[in-house]
C-alpha cells in the first residue's frame, strides 16, 4: 500500500517534470531530428566545413536574438531589430572613407569615432523605443513597428540608393576575418551569448527581467522599477541589433538599404523556436542557442538537398508555426496546473 | 416596451424550498426556504460568507448543483445554466458592471439583440429611438448616442438595469447597487426601482448599506452562516434590529471569539511615522487625513468600494493622489512609483495574492525579490537568498518547509505568509496590508494575526485595510471607518463591537 502510493507519486512527479521541461525538450528534439534527417539526406551536410558554415550563417541573427531574448523574456516584443541593424551598419559606413566611385555624400572620420557614432545611433534608437513604450505607454508591438520604419528611413536617407563598401578596420576584423581558421564573427556571437547568459542568470538585473516577465504586477508590488527594466531591455536589444548590423555589413562586404530584411523573422523565430515564452518569464539564452541551431540547420540543410527553393520559404513558415503551437501549448499546460494548484 | 402578462393570483413569483448547497464539504446554505412575491422589493442582508450570494447564484443558474426545489410562478424549475435562468426571466446586475464603455448608451441597451433592417444591417435609427423611449419610460433622461464610459457610474448602473429589464426579466437581482453611488444617484436609482416594482416585477436588493435596505425594501431577509434567519416586513424594524440578527445574539455560531467587544488601545507617546493630509483621488476617495504611529496597528474599515483599496495603493505609490500630501517621518514625500515607496520605507501586501507572488518561481525567489538590492549590487547571491528565505520559512512555519519549492505548490495561507515574509528581512517603517486574511481558514488567520502583532510590538507602524469587520477588529489598535470615499468615524481608546463598526459605515 505504502509502496504503491510512493511509486505512483514518483511516476506522476516524473511526468510532471517531463511536462514542465517540455519547453526545453521539444526544440532540442527538433534539432536532433533535423540533424539526423539532413545527415542522411545529403552527404555534404555533416562535415566540419559545413558546421563552420552554419555557425557563420547564424551569427548575425544570433547577436540580434541575444538582445531580443531580453525583450521577449519581459513579455514584450521588438520588431525593429533588423531595421536598427541596417541603420547602424549604414551609419558606420557613412562615417568611413569610401572608394571614389561610391557616390555617397558621407563624412569620413576616424575608425573609432565612426564606431562610437554608430553605437550612439543604435543606443539612441533603443532609447526612443524605451521612452515610447514605458513613459508614453505605447504597446511595444506598435512602438517598435514605427521604429522599424524609422530605421528604414534613416538607412534610405544616408545611402540614397547607393552601396557603401568600407567599414572601419575594427569592424571588418570582427565581422570578416578568421582566427586560426575560425570565423571571428562566430566568436563575436559566442561572446554575446556568453555575456547574455551570465547577465540573465547571475545578475540582479537578469533576475528582475525574469520576475517582470513572470508577473509584472507582482514585480511592481515588490518595489521593482518595472519601467526601468523594460526600458533597459529595449535599449540592450537595440545595441545588440546595432552591433549585429555593423559586423553584418563587414561580413557581407557592403552596406545598403534593405540588407537585413529577412533577419527580423529569423531573430524572433530563433528565440521563440528555442522555447522562450512569448508571454515572458520563462526561457533564456540556452533556449535561444537551440533555436538558432534549429534555424541555422534548417536553412543550411535545405540548401544541401535538392528542393524547390520556393518551397523552402513555406517549410520555414510551417516549422515556425509548429514551434509557436508548442510554445503556447506549453504555456497552457502550466496555467492549468497553476489553476489546479491554487 | 416589453410587458409581461403578470400573474394576478397570489402565487409567489419565486419560491425556494429546502435549498442546501455545500462546497467541498463546507455548507454554504443549509435548508433555506425563501419566497419572493410579485411586485416587491426584497432586501437581502448578511455578512460576507453568510450565503446571500450563493443563494442568488443558484437563482441565476450559476450554481446548478444543489439540494431542494425552486419554483417560478408555482412551476418547478431547475436551471442548467445562466442562459436557462435568463430565458426564464431572471436578470442580475452585478457589482462590477458588465457594460461596454466604448459603445453608445443605445448600443448598450440593445446589446446582443440589436434591431436590424431587412438587409441584415443594424437599424441605428430605431435602436436609438427605441433606447430613448425605453429609458424615458424609466425616468432616465439620457441621449442614447452618448458614449457609455462618459457617463457617471450611477447612470451606467441604471442603464445596465434598464437592459436587464428590457431583456424581459421579471426577477431582477441587484448586487450592492448603491456602493459606488452618490446620494442623489441613489435617490434616482430608488425612483427607478419603485417604477419597476409598480410594473409588477420583483427585485432582490442585496446590500451592506442597511439604511438603503430599510428605505427601499418592502421585505427584508437576513442570512447568517448559511441559514435564513428571518424574513420580515420592513415596517417597524430598524438598523439595530437587523445588525443583531446578522451577527447573532449570543454569537453561538461564530467561530471567531474576537467578534465580540474589544477594547482599542492607542499609543499616544509614540512618534507619528506616516501622516496623510487631505488625500484625494478621482471619485475613489476625498479629503482623507490620518496618521499612524510607530508600534500601532491602524485599521481602516469600510464596505467594498468605499475607496479603501485605492487609498492603500496610493500609500505604496501605485496610484498617484490628485490632491493632498503624504509625509513619512515628518518629511513630505511624493511617491511616483512603487520603487520610491519602498525606498521611503513603505511595504505593501495587496488583497489579491496573485498580484504579489510569482507562482512558478521557488519560494526563496519570491521572498528575496523585494530586498534583492540590499543583498547584491550586481551579482546574485543565491545562497544568501536561500538562507534568508529558510529563516522565514522556519520562523513563520511555512509548509512545506523548503525554500526551493515552487510557490504555486503551497496552500493559500502559506502563500500569504510568503507575501508577508518578503517584507520581514529589512524592516519597513510602515506596512500596509490590504485584506490580509481574506479567504483563509481559521488556523492560517490566527498565524497571520500573530505575525502582524509581533511586527507591531517591534515598533512597526501597520495599516490594515479591510472590508471584513473581523479582520479589523482582530488586529487594530485604532480604527478609522471609511464611507463612500471619506473617513467618517474614528474609534480610539474605547470599547468597540462589530455592531458599532457596522453602524458607523
Amino acid at each position: 500500500m505504502t509502496f504503491q502510493q510512493t511509486s505512483t507519486a514518483r511516476a506522476s512527479k516524473s511526468s510532471l517534470f517531463l511536462r514542465s521541461q517540455m519547453r526545453n525538450i521539444a526544440p532540442f528534439a527538433t534539432l536532433i531530428l533535423l540533424l539526423i534527417f539532413f545527415s542522411i539526406a545529403s552527404p555534404s551536410f555533416a562535415t566540419i566545413d559545413n558546421a563552420s558554415n552554419i555557425l557563420t550563417q547564424i551569427s548575425v541573427t544570433g547577436i540580434m536574438a541575444v538582445g531580443l531574448t531580453f525583450v521577449i523574456l519581459c513579455g514584450e516584443i521588438d520588431l525593429s531589430v533588423a531595421s536598427i541593424a541596417n541603420a547602424t551598419g549604414i551609419v558606420v559606413a557613412y562615417f568611413t572613407l569610401q572608394e571614389s566611385y561610391v557616390n555617397i555624400a558621407n563624412i569620413p572620420v576616424a575608425g573609432w569615432l565612426a564606431v562610437a557614432l554608430a553605437l550612439a545611433a543604435c543606443t539612441g534608437l533603443g532609447l526612443v523605443n524605451a521612452f515610447g513604450t514605458t513613459v508614453i505607454g505605447i504597446p511595444s508591438f506598435i512602438m517598435t513597428l514605427a521604429m522599424m520604419q524609422i530605421g528604414a528611413g534613416i538607412s534610405a536617407l544616408l545611402v540614397r540608393g547607393q552601396i557603401a563598401y568600407n567599414v572601419p578596420d575594427i569592424v571588418s576584423t570582427l565581422g570578416a576575418s578568421n582566427v586560426g581558421g575560425f570565423p571571428t564573427i562566430a566568436l563575436v556571437l559566442l561572446a554575446f551569448l556568453l555575456v547574455g547568459h551570465v547577465t540573465l542568470t547571475y545578475t540582479r538585473f537578469g533576475r528582475y527581467i525574469y520576475m517582470v516577465g513572470g508577473n509584472r504586477e507582482a514585480a511592481e508590488y515588490s518595489g521593482v522599477n518595472v519601467k526601468l527594466i523594460l526600458g533597459a531591455a529595449l535599449v540592450i536589444c537595440a545595441v545588440c541589433s546595432g552591433i549585429a548590423g555593423m559586423v553584418g555589413v563587414a561580413h557581407f562586404g557592403s552596406a545598403q538599404q534593405n540588407e537585413f530584411d529577412g533577419y527580423l523573422l529569423d531573430a524572433i523565430a530563433a528565440v521563440v523556436v528555442g522555447g522562450t515564452s512569448l508571454f515572458g518569464g520563462r526561457g533564456g539564452i540556452g533556449n535561444t542557442i537551440v533555436g538558432l541551431c534549429v534555424l541555422g540547420v534548417l536553412n543550411n540543410g535545405l540548401d544541401h538537398i535538392q528542393i524547390d527553393s520556393f518551397l523552402k520559404i513555406l517549410i520555414r513558415g510551417l516549422i515556425l508555426l509548429a514551434a509557436l503551437i508548442v510554445n503556447v501549448y506549453v504555456q497552457n499546460i502550466r496555467s492549468v496546473e497553476r489553476a489546479e494548484g491554487a | 416596451m416589453t410587458t409581461d402578462p403578470l400573474d394576478p393570483s397570489d402565487t409567489p413569483r419565486l419560491q425556494m424550498q429546502g435549498i442546501s448547497k455545500s462546497f467541498g464539504g463546507v455548507a454554504a446554505l443549509r435548508d433555506v426556504d425563501f419566497t419572493l412575491r410579485a411586485g416587491e422589493i426584497h432586501g437581502l442582508v448578511g455578512e460576507n460568507g453568510a450565503g446571500k450570494s450563493t443563494m442568488m447564484k443558484i437563482i441565476a443558474g450559476v450554481h446548478t448543483d444543489y439540494e431542494g426545489k425552486m419554483l417560478i410562478d408555482g412551476k418547478e424549475v431547475h436551471f442548467r445554466s445562466a442562459r436557462d435562468a435568463l430565458a426564464a426571466g431572471i436578470g442580475m446586475v452585478h457589482q462590477e458592471l458588465s457594460i461596454m464603455p466604448d459603445l453608445t448608451v443605445g448600443e448598450n441597451v440593445f446589446l446582443g439583440k440589436q434591431p436590424v433592417t431587412g438587409a441584415g444591417i443594424i437599424d441605428w435609427r430605431s435602436m436609438m429611438s427605441g433606447a430613448h423611449e425605453q429609458l424615458k419610460s424609466l425616468g432616465i433622461d439620457v441621449d442614447p448616442k452618448t458614449r457609455m464610459g462618459d457617463l457617471p457610474i450611477g447612470l451606467q448602473q441604471l442603464i445596465e438595469l434598464a437592459r436587464v429589464i428590457f431583456s424581459g426579466a421579471r426577477i431582477i437581482i441587484l448586487d450592492e447597487p448603491t456602493s459606488a453611488l452618490s446620494p442623489p444617484e441613489v435617490q434616482l436609482l430608488f425612483d427607478v426601482l419603485k417604477g419597476v416594482r409598480a410594473s409588477g416585477r420583483s427585485i432582490v436588493f442585496i446590500s451592506h448599506f442597511l439604511d438603503d435596505i430599510l428605505s427601499i425594501s418592502d421585505t427584508v431577509t437576513v442570512f447568517r452562516n448559511g441559514k435564513l434567519i428571518v424574513t420580515h416586513s420592513v415596517e417597524g424594524i430598524d438598523k439595530g434590529w437587523l445588525i443583531e440578527r446578522m451577527i447573532g445574539a449570543g454569537h453561538e455560531d461564530l467561530e471567531e471569539s474576537y467578534t465580540g467587544t474589544i477594547t482599542l488601545a492607542s499609543k499616544p507617546g509614540q512618534p507619528v511615522v506616516l501622516a496623510a493630509e487631505h488625500l484625494g483621488y478621482g471619485r475613489a476617495y476625498t479629503d482623507v487625513t490620518f496618521d499612524v504611529k510607530a508600534g500601532e496597528i491602524l485599521g481602516i474599515y469600510g464596505f467594498m468600494g468605499c475607496g479603501q483599496i485605492e487609498l492603500a495603493r496610493t500609500l505604496f505609490g501605485k496610484i498617484k493622489a490628485d490632491t493632498g500630501t503624504l509625509a513619512i517621518d515628518g518629511r513630505k514625500r511624493r511617491l511616483r512609483n512603487t520603487t520610491q515607496a519602498r525606498a521611503a520605507g513603505i511595504a505593501f501586501v495587496p488583497e489579491n495574492r496573485r498580484s504579489m507572488l510569482f507562482y512558478e518561481q521557488p519560494v526563496y525567489k519570491n521572498v528575496s525579490i523585494s530586498i534583492l538590492g540590499r543583498i547584491s549590487r550586481l551579482w546574485l547571491k543565491p545562497n544568501v537568498e536561500r538562507a534568508i528565505a529558510s529563516k522565514h520559512v522556519e520562523s513563520l512555519s511555512i509548509r512545506p518547509p523548503r525554500a526551493e519549492v515552487a510557490l504555486g505548490a503551497l496552500s493559500g495561507g502559506n502563500q500569504q505568509k510568503v507575501a508577508l515574509a518578503k517584507w520581514l528581512t529589512h524592516r519597513p517603517k510602515v506596512l500596509v496590508l490590504s485584506e490580509p486574511t481574506r479567504g483563509m481558514d481559521v488556523g492560517a488567520k490566527d498565524d497571520v494575526v500573530k505575525i502582524v502583532r509581533a511586527l507591531r510590538d517591534e515598533g512597526l507602524a501597520v495599516i490594515v485595510v479591510s472590508a471584513e469587520p473581523e479582520t479589523v477588529l482582530s488586529l487594530a489598535d485604532r480604527v478609522l471607518v471609511m464611507k463612500k470615499g471619506r473617513i467618517v468615524r474614528e474609534f480610539t481608546n474605547e470599547t468597540i463591537s462589530k455592531d458599532r463598526l457596522l453602524e458607523a459605515a
